[in-house]
């Protein structure tokens, strides 16, 4: 029988409150609650959120356990206040099968620090020619909601159109990777005012907006939902926008590093600012904001992709795309949405757990901080600034765009159904 | 001027005269009977070359030796490099052999800033050519032919390209040559205008400092030197444009259009040249185009670089004798 109580918390970012928590559920929540023998958590000027939900997570196991595992994904997780990552499937072998999705499934519930909800391939091998079995990965035990090709693009028109239809069956959603693979051969970078200047070949934002446009048509066409993954230029913000305006069933993320960063920072060829889709202008990164702000984007996604050192200590053209981002987040999420006024905590507790759990059919997540809700908690500490040190990463990889750059907030704690996962900062 | 060479971007107006200058004097070791200098003795230059280049190797190497340098050449081709050493690896190895100076060409845009700002060796590096981006001795080359052609040898000497007008015209998405000029010819007072089938000039061109031009034939007339650049005649499978007939007719140089060039304006050309393609044999061999003398001027270009970022504080020559001076005055005054 374990007890918890969290004292003083401002819950949503709302007024003080005591937080009870008994057997993995919220016993009470109210003022001046009796502790009662429970193991006491002072939470005075902290804000307490739903377990934050991640939609886009690479774990790299099978296949990459050089750059994470399973385990050392969900450590990162917990560090960052996730209770639930959605596993991405461009694992070795491809998570097209229901045998690689159980597995995925089963590792993440042996090691207890989060809940790991793989997302089954689209396309056998991710080679956007012939459905997997979407089905099996539903009914196996992982109970596959979340289909993707993450990496690539579901290019061809008839296959995402049956993808879609498909899936329609048992409540299935497919995650789009949207990129024009012609227009984006050889790309390294934004294709823009930078590129030109470096030599590096060009990821044009209509790449992006071309696969958006015909998705959100092809949703509104067969009557499907779509999601879209890391919407990364304010052209794919305005076709989101005008699907919704439409009645359009689309859901779309974006990624802390482009709420943030620019492919001005590309002038250094460091490639730890390498990744996919790119790092797009000031003027994209205000349009994401702002879509955030008003629900035009759904939710916050990491697309937490760790890659070892040696793939990103080398020349640009070379290096692997992707950056890690589970541990900081939600510091990146207060530092531009937060501390901007775009959204208050209510809003980033919807746009980083509520919604993303909904879109992704995470039960037990996202739910509100109320009796008789299972106990899936985080609580930061926004007050708390400091420079990222990745030295302190629980995730094996380092490749942080963020090294030494000094962002708002931290987890402190993270509840899993009532176990705490992270205390004081610490993983347990 | 800075410890490594990576971009003509970074050079201003008065290193590139510095440079420029520096270079008219090593070209006088030239007309030497005996073309060398003991400047870097005991210096060990690495020509590191990750993509073939025997015309830019051999400049680099022809400078190198001229100063007294011990040169070691490094080809990319049948080295670890081709095993899947990377770049890093290969750099620390051969510093730790006690190098100097690294001569970098690399296909990867980039290349030779990382190995130069990414603490993996301490050595000067210099870019002589990174995939897309830049080729700053390309440049300075190019301007010390054009400098010479249009001012004259010696009345050039500490003087820019104020108000002079260039023409770039032919692939400028993929042209590092391109680049490097534009910010040098630019840093140098002169204006630019890039020629190209829209196809081949790069999105974001914009916020470079010159023009951009469709037609070269509205631009000749007002041109003080055309530079054309190398088309890849593998460019039009991807549908850069239709044919290599039609990209000759809209886009090469030939007499006819050569003739309307003012009569003191030049033709440039890096080099190889697609005769045929973007140049015509009868522009490519006529004393108004100066293909040639860039290459001389790319090894007196590079040991002025060499000198200046490894050689220290010391005059690169004794000062010339006033009658050799005067001669080689007349002897530019006659060159134009």
């Amino acid at each position: 029988m374990s007890k918890t109580l969290i004292r003083g918390a401002k819950v949503l970012g709302g007024d003080p409150r005591d937080v009870l928590v008994e057997d993995g559920v919220i016993a009470a929540v109210g003022t001046a609650l009796d502790a009662d023998g429970a193991e006491i958590v002072e939470a005075a000027g902290k804000v307490l959120l739903p377990g934050l939900v991640d939609l886009h997570t690479h774990l790299r196991e099978p296949g990459r356990e050089d750059s994470e595992t399973v385990l050392t994904g969900t450590r990162a997780a917990a560090s960052g206040g996730y209770t639930a990552v959605f596993a991405m499937a461009n694992t070795f072998p491809v998570a097209d099968t229901a045998g690689v999705v159980e597995q995925v499934w089963r590792l993440g519930r042996e090691h207890g620090y989060c809940d790991v909800r793989p997302i089954g391939a689209v396309t056998v091998g991710l080679e956007g020619k012939k459905l997997a079995e979407l089905g099996a990965m539903h009914e196996s035990a992982a109970g596959v909601t979340v289909f993707s090709d993450d990496g690539k693009c579901v290019d061809d028109a008839v296959i995402m159109r049956r993808a879609l239809e498909y899936v329609k069956a048992f409540g299935g959603v497919v995650a789009q990777h949207a990129q024009e693979p012609r227009l984006t051969e050889g790309a390294q970078m934004n294709e823009g005012v930078v590129s030109a200047e470096l030599g590096l070949g060009g990821w044009p934002a209509v790449a992006e907006e071309s696969i958006v446009a015909r998705d959100v048509l092809l949703a509104e066409h067969v009557g499907s939902r779509v999601h879209i993954c890391h919407l990364s230029t304010a052209g794919s913000v305005e076709i989101v926008r005008w699907a919704k305006s439409r009645g359009i069933d689309v859901t779309a993320e974006v990624t802390p590093h482009h709420l943030l960063l620019t492919d001005e920072l590309v002038r250094s060829y460091d490639p730890v600012y390498k990744v996919n889709p790119p790092l797009r202008t000031e003027r994209d990164v205000r349009a994401l904001r702002e879509a955030l702000a008003d629900g035009t984007i759904d939710i916050v996604a990491t697309d937490h992709a760790p890659h070892p050192h040696e793939d990103k200590d080398c020349e640009w053209p070379a290096a692997a795309m992707g950056m890690v981002g589970l541990e900081t987040a939600l510091s990146v999420v207060q530092a531009t949405m937060i501390d901007t006024g775009l959204l208050d905590w209510a809003g980033v507790a919807d746009r980083m757990s509520v919604a993303p759990a909904r879109i992704g059919a995470a039960t037990g997540h996202g739910r509100p901080v109320s009796v008789g809700e299972p106990a899936n908690l985080t609580l930061v500490d926004t007050a708390y600034r400091g420079q990222v040190d990745p030295a302190g990463f629980a995730s094996r990889s380092r490749n942080t765009p963020y090294a030494g750059r000094e962002l708002p907030g931290r987890v402190t704690h993270t509840w899993l159904r009532g176990k705490a996962t992270l205390v004081d900062g610490k993983l347990t | 001027m800075q410890r490594h060479l990576i971009s003509a971007a970074d050079l201003t107006r008065d290193d590139a005269v510095l440079i420029l200058d520096t270079a008219e004097e090593m070209a006088r070791v030239a007309d030497r009977p005996i073309k060398k200098l003991p400047t870097l003795r005991g210096r060990t230059v690495v020509n590191l070359f990750f993509e073939d280049s025997t015309r830019t190797r051999i400049s680099f190497e022809a400078a190198e030796k001229r100063l007294s340098a011990d040169v070691i050449n490094f080809t990319a081709k049948g080295s670890s490099v081709s095993k899947g050493e990377s770049l890093k690896d290969t750099a620390q190895t051969l510093e730790a052999m006690g190098v100097d100076a690294v001569v970098i060409r690399h296909g990867a845009s980039g290349a030779p800033y990382r190995l130069a700002n990414s603490g993996w060796i301490d050595s000067a590096v210099i870019n002589a050519g990174d995939g897309t981006h830049q080729h700053p001795t390309q440049a300075l080359l190019d301007a010390f032919t054009l400098r010479r052609r249009l001012l004259g040898r010696e009345a050039a000497l500490g003087r820019d390209l104020a108000g002079r007008r260039v023409t770039v015209v032919g692939d400028i998405l993929h042209s590092r040559v391109a680049r490097s000029n534009v910010d040098l010819l630019h840093t140098l007072g002169a204006e630019v205008v890039l020629v190209a089938p829209p196809t081949l000039v790069p999105v974001g061109v914009e916020s470079w400092p010159c023009e951009v031009s469709y037609d070269l034939d509205s631009t000749l007339a007002k041109s003080d030197a055309v530079m054309m650049l190398r088309v890849q005649r593998e460019r039009m499978n991807a549908a850069f444009f239709p044919t290599e007939r039609e990209y000759s007719r809209r886009y090469g140089l030939d007499g006819e259009r050569m003739a309307r060039m003012p009569e003191h304006a030049v033709v440039m050309h890096p080099g190889p040249m697609v005769r045929g393609m973007e140049i015509t044999a009868e522009v490519a061999d006529s004393p108004r185009c100066t293909a040639i003398e860039q290459v001389t001027a790319g090894v007196s270009v590079r040991m002025a670089v060499l000198y200046l970022l490894l050689g220290g504080n010391e005059p690169a020559l004794s000062r010339q004798p006033s009658a050799e001076r005067t001669a080689s005055t007349a002897h530019a005054a006659e060159e134009k």
